[in-house]
C-alpha cells in the first residue's frame, strides 16, 4: 500500500452548542445510520488504505465506543490496522494537542515507523465520498509537495469558518486565507491533504522546533511560496458539519434523491458499526412522509420531512416535522416537535411541545426512562 | 489442550422442500425471515447468547448462501481464535465417500471435529426453527439429572402431536417411552429436535449405529440409547417456538411479528438476535407513501402503499403500488402501479409496472397442491415478472419470465410457472 491515513478527530466546535457536550464532532450521528467519522474511515478503506491513525482529544468516549472494533471498516489486518491516539503524558511532553500539527508531532514515532511513502490527512467531521488514490495520482502527476483537496462553493456563501484558496492556471495554490472575514475566493480547503511521509515528518519536526502547532497557518500558509502546494477539486458532495445549521442541513440533504442514492446505493458503500437492531416497525396510527427511518424504530405517530436515527420510539398522536431525532430517543404520546434536533438517549415526556422558531432548536431533557 | 465444556452441532443441510421455490436455490436455514434475518440466525444467536462459542454448521443442500451469510461468524461474535463457527460439508475420505444420509450420520461423519474440542457435552440443533432459548439452562437441567441425553420438548395440541416425535415422561421428566410421528400419540409433549448428549454416550451410539443407513436421531439414536438403558430426560420448554416448514406457517410466523406487541418480540434488549447486515443505510419513506402495520428493513425505499407487510432490506416499492399482507425479501424491486395481495417474493426478484398478484378465487394448485396453498402467490429469488401481467392465487413463479409466458397477460390461479433461465 502506498499511503497511510491520519484522521484528525480531536476537535470540539462551540458552534455545535449542546450537541458536542457529550461527544466529539467526529462522533456526531449522520443520516440515520452513520457517524461522521464513518465517511473518512470508509473512504480510507475503499481506497485500500489499510493503516489509519485517528487522533482524538476532546470528549472521545463516544468516539472510542464507536471505534471499539476495527472490523466494521475492514481495518482488522496484520498489515496495518486502526490506531486511536489520544494525547498522553510522556517523558518529554506533558501537553494536550496544541494544534493539528502538534497532534501529528506527538505521534511522529508512528509515522516514522511506517513504510508507506505517502500520508493522507483528513478530518473526521466531513461527509463525502472520495477515492484518495485519484488525488494521489494527481499529486504525483503535479510533482506537488502538498496537495490540498478543495471545493468550490456557491458565490456569496459564508466561508468564514473555512480556509479559502486561490490557484493559478496550473492549480498551484497562490493564496491561502484562514477563516477570512471577507472572502476573496469561493474555493475552500476541505482539510484533506496528501504529501510524502518524509516531507511531512520534516515539516512537522521543523514546526515543533519553532514552537508552531497548526498545520494550516504554520505549514500551508507559511510554506505556500516555498513548497509546491496544489489544489485538487472535489466534484461530488462534500459537507462539513461543524455548526448546528450545517449539521442540520447536511442531514436534511439526505432527503434529496441524488445525495441519498450516491451515499446509500452507489459503489463503494459507507460502512459503520453494526448495532443489531430489528427492522423499523409501523404500528396503526403511523404516518410517515418524506423521511428517513433507521432500524429499531417503532412509530405510532406522524413523521414528516424528518430523520429518525436508530431506535426511536414515537408515541401515539405525536407529530414530528422538519426535525432530526438522534439515536435512542423515546417520545411520549402527543409530543409535537418542529424544526428541532432532539439529543440522543433522551426521554421526552408526553404532551411536550418544542418548536424551533428562529432556526433549529436543540432539545435536551435528560429525563430518566421508566417506560419500555 | 483445547477444551470446551459444550459445543453445538447445527444441522443446516436440509432443503425444506415444502417451501417450494423459496428453497430452490438456498437451503432452508438461509431463507430470509422477519425483514432482516435468516432462519439460521435464531439458533446461532441462541448459541452465543447461551455462552456457546464453538458451533459446527453441517451443510449439504445448496450451501452457497449459507456460507456467505455465516462467513467467519463475525455477526454472532463467533470469530474466535479457538472454536468459533466452522462450516462442515460432507467430504471425501480415503475409505468411503458419502453424502450426509441422515441427521445422526452427518454428526457421525464429523466425530473428529467434535473430538478436537474434548467436549463434555454436545448440543444438537437444527437450523430451521424460530425461537429464543437459553441452552445453558437446559445444560444445568441435564447436569442436575445426571442425564445422558436431554431432549427439549414442548406441549403441542394433541391433534398436532402426530406430526412430531413424542416423548412420554414420568413426573420427574425422565423419558419412559419415545414415539416417532405416532398415529396414536400417548402424550402431547413434542420433541423440538434439540438434544444435549453427554459426549461419551453420543460417541458410543454413533459408533454402534454407524452402519445404519440414513441414521437419524429421532428414528435410531434416541431409541437405541433408550434400549441401552441410558438416562433420557425431557426438558420442557414453554416459550415461542415456530417450525416454519410450510409456506403457510412461514407466512404466519412473519405476520405475527407485525402485531403491536408480538408474542415473539425482536425489540427486547435482552437476548438479541444477530444477523449479517450488509445493507445499513436508513429506509426512505417518500412523500406519497402510506405505511400501516408493517416492519421494514434497512435501506428500503417506499413510494407506494404498504399494509400488513414484512419488507426486507434494500427493497423498492414503486409509486402507486399497493402491497398488502405480503412478505417481500431483500433487494426486491417492485415497479409502479402494482397491486400485490398475499404474496411471498424472494430475494432479488423484479416485479414490473402495473402487475397484479393474487387476484381471483383460491383454486387448488395443479402442480403441487400440498405446497402452493394458503391462497399465496410465491415468487422465487431473482425472478423477473414482466409489466402488466395478472397472477391468481396458489401460484408459483420462478425464473426470468416474459409476457409470452402469460397467456392473455394472465397466470391463472393454481398455475405454476417455473423457467430454467437465469437472469442475465
Amino acid at each position: 500500500m502506498r499511503a497511510v491515513g491520519i484522521v484528525l478527530a480531536g476537535g470540539n466546535s462551540h458552534k455545535m452548542k449542546e450537541l458536542t457536550h457529550k461527544r466529539a464532532v467526529a462522533a456526531m450521528p449522520i443520516a440515520g445510520s452513520y457517524r461522521a467519522i464513518d465517511f473518512a474511515l470508509s473512504n480510507m478503506s475503499n481506497s485500500h488504505i489499510q493503516k489509519v491513525a485517528v487522533l482524538t482529544q476532546y470528549n472521545a468516549r463516544s468516539l472510542n465506543e464507536h471505534l471499539n472494533s476495527s472490523k466494521w471498516w475492514d481495518f482488522g489486518r496484520k498489515q496495518g490496522g486502526l490506531y486511536v491516539f489520544t494525547p498522553t503524558i510522556t517523558l518529554d511532553n506533558g501537553y494536550w494537542y496544541r494544534g493539528t500539527a502538534d497532534a501529528i508531532y506527538q505521534n511522529l514515532d508512528f509515522l516514522k515507523r511506517c513504510h508507506e511513502p505517502y500520508v493522507i490527512i483528513t478530518s473526521g467531521d466531513a461527509v463525502y465520498k472520495m477515492d484518495y488514490n485519484k488525488v494521489l495520482e494527481y499529486h504525483i502527476a503535479k510533482k506537488a509537495d502538498i496537495t490540498v483537496v478543495c471545493k468550490d462553493v456557491e458565490p456569496g456563501e459564508d466561508v468564514s469558518r473555512f480556509g479559502t484558496v486561490k490557484m493559478d492556471g496550473s492549480m498551484r495554490i497562490e493564496e491561502f486565507e484562514e477563516k477570512p472575514m471577507i472572502a476573496t475566493s469561493n474555493t475552500i480547503s476541505t482539510g484533506i491533504y496528501i504529501l510524502r511521509r518524509r516531507q511531512l515528518i520534516d515539516l512537522i519536526e521543523y514546526c515543533a522546533e519553532e514552537e508552531r502547532y497548526d498545520f494550516v497557518t504554520d505549514i500551508l500558509i507559511r510554506y505556500k511560496n516555498l513548497k509546491r502546494i496544489y489544489g485538487y477539486k472535489i466534484k461530488g458532495y462534500w459537507s462539513n458539519i461543524s455548526t448546528v445549521d450545517a449539521y442540520y442541513q447536511t442531514n436534511m440533504d439526505f432527503l434529496r434523491p441524488e445525495v441519498r442514492n450516491d451515499f446509500f446505493k452507489g459503489h463503494p458503500s459507507i460502512y459503520s458499526k453494526v448495532s443489531d437492531l430489528p427492522p423499523a416497525k409501523y404500528n396503526p396510527g403511523a404516518s410517515v412522509k418524506n423521511s428517513l427511518v433507521a432500524s429499531g424504530c417503532i412509530i405510532n405517530g406522524t413523521v414528516e420531512n424528518s430523520i429518525l436515527f436508530k431506535k426511536i420510539f414515537v408515541g401515539n398522536n405525536c407529530v414530528i416535522k422538519n426535525s432530526i431525532i438522534l439515536n435512542d430517543v423515546y417520545l411520549g404520546d402527543n409530543t409535537y416537535i418542529e424544526n428541532c434536533i432532539v439529543e440522543s438517549r433522551d426521554t421526552i415526556r408526553a404532551n411536550a411541545r418544542y418548536v424551533g422558531e428562529n432556526g433549529v432548536k436543540i432539545v435536551v431533557e435528560k429525563n430518566e426512562r421508566y417506560a419500555l | 489442550m483445547i477444551k470446551k465444556e459444550m459445543i453445538a452441532m447445527l444441522l443446516a443441510g436440509g432443503q425444506g422442500s415444502r417451501l417450494g421455490v423459496l428453497t430452490a436455490k438456498v437451503a432452508k436455514p438461509a431463507v430470509a425471515f422477519g425483514g432482516k434475518y435468516r432462519i439460521i440466525d435464531f439458533p446461532l444467536s441462541n448459541c452465543i447468547n447461551s455462552g456457546i462459542d464453538t458451533v459446527g454448521v453441517l451443510t449439504q443442500y445448496q450451501p452457497l448462501r449459507l456460507n456467505t451469510h455465516i462467513g467467519i461468524g463475525i455477526p454472532w461474535d463467533l470469530d474466535r481464535n479457538i472454536g468459533g463457527v466452522s462450516i462442515l460439508p460432507p467430504y471425501e475420505k480415503s475409505s468411503s465417500s458419502e453424502w450426509y444420509t441422515g441427521t445422526a450420520n452427518a454428526i457421525y461423519q464429523n466425530i473428529n471435529y467434535m473430538e478436537t474440542f474434548h467436549p463434555d457435552y454436545v448440543l444438537i440443533l437444527s437450523g430451521d426453527h424460530i425461537y429464543k432459548m437459553d441452552y445453558e439452562v437446559m445444560l444445568d437441567y441435564h447436569k442436575d439429572n445426571h442425564a445422558d441425553i436431554t431432549i427439549a420438548a414442548m406441549p403441542v395440541p394433541i391433534e398436532d402431536a402426530s406430526r412430531f416425535g413424542v416423548v412420554i415422561t414420568d413426573k420427574d421428566g425422565s423419558i419412559l417411552e419415545f414415539q416417532e410421528k405416532p398415529s396414536q400419540p400417548k402424550s402431547n409433549l413434542a420433541s423440538m429436535g434439540i438434544y444435549i448428549f453427554s459426549w461419551p454416550v453420543l460417541k458410543k451410539a454413533l459408533m454402534d449405529l454407524k452402519d445404519v443407513p440414513g441414521c437419524d436421531f429421532g428414528k435410531h439414536v434416541i431409541p437405541h440409547c433408550h434400549e441401552q438403558g441410558k438416562r433420557l430426560f425431557a426438558y420442557e420448554y414453554n416459550g415461542y417456538w415456530k417450525d416454519v416448514g410450510t409456506l403457510g406457517s412461514y407466512w404466519e410466523a412473519n405476520m405475527e411479528l407485525i402485531d403491536i406487541i408480538p408474542e415473539f418480540n425482536l425489540y427486547e434488549e435482552f437476548w438479541k438476535i444477530y444477523s449479517n447486515n450488509d445493507i445499513i443505510p436508513p429506509q426512505y419513506i417518500a412523500e406519497q407513501a402510506v405505511i400501516e402495520r408493517s416492519i421494514i428493513g434497512d435501506g428500503a425505499e417506499i413510494y407506494g402503499e404498504v399494509r400488513n407487510c414484512v419488507v426486507g432490506a434494500g427493497v423498492t416499492v414503486g409509486t402507486g403500488t399497493v402491497v398488502r399482507d405480503s412478505i417481500i425479501m431483500k433487494d426486491v424491486q417492485i415497479g409502479n402501479g402494482c397491486v400485490i395481495d398475499k404474496a411471498i417474493i424472494a430475494e432479488g426478484a423484479r416485479i414490473g409496472d402495473q402487475v397484479t398478484l393474487g387476484i381471483g378465487g383460491a383454486v387448488e394448485n395443479r402442480f403441487k397442491p400440498q405446497i402452493y396453498a394458503y391462497g399465496l402467490v410465491t415468487i422465487g429469488e431473482n425472478t423477473v415478472v414482466p409489466d402488466g401481467v395478472q397472477v391468481g392465487k396458489n401460484t408459483a413463479i420462478s425464473g426470468v419470465t416474459s409476457i409470452e409466458d402469460y397467456p392473455g397477460g394472465l397466470l391463472e390461479g393454481g398455475e405454476t410457472l417455473i423457467k430454467a433461465g437465469e437472469r442475465v
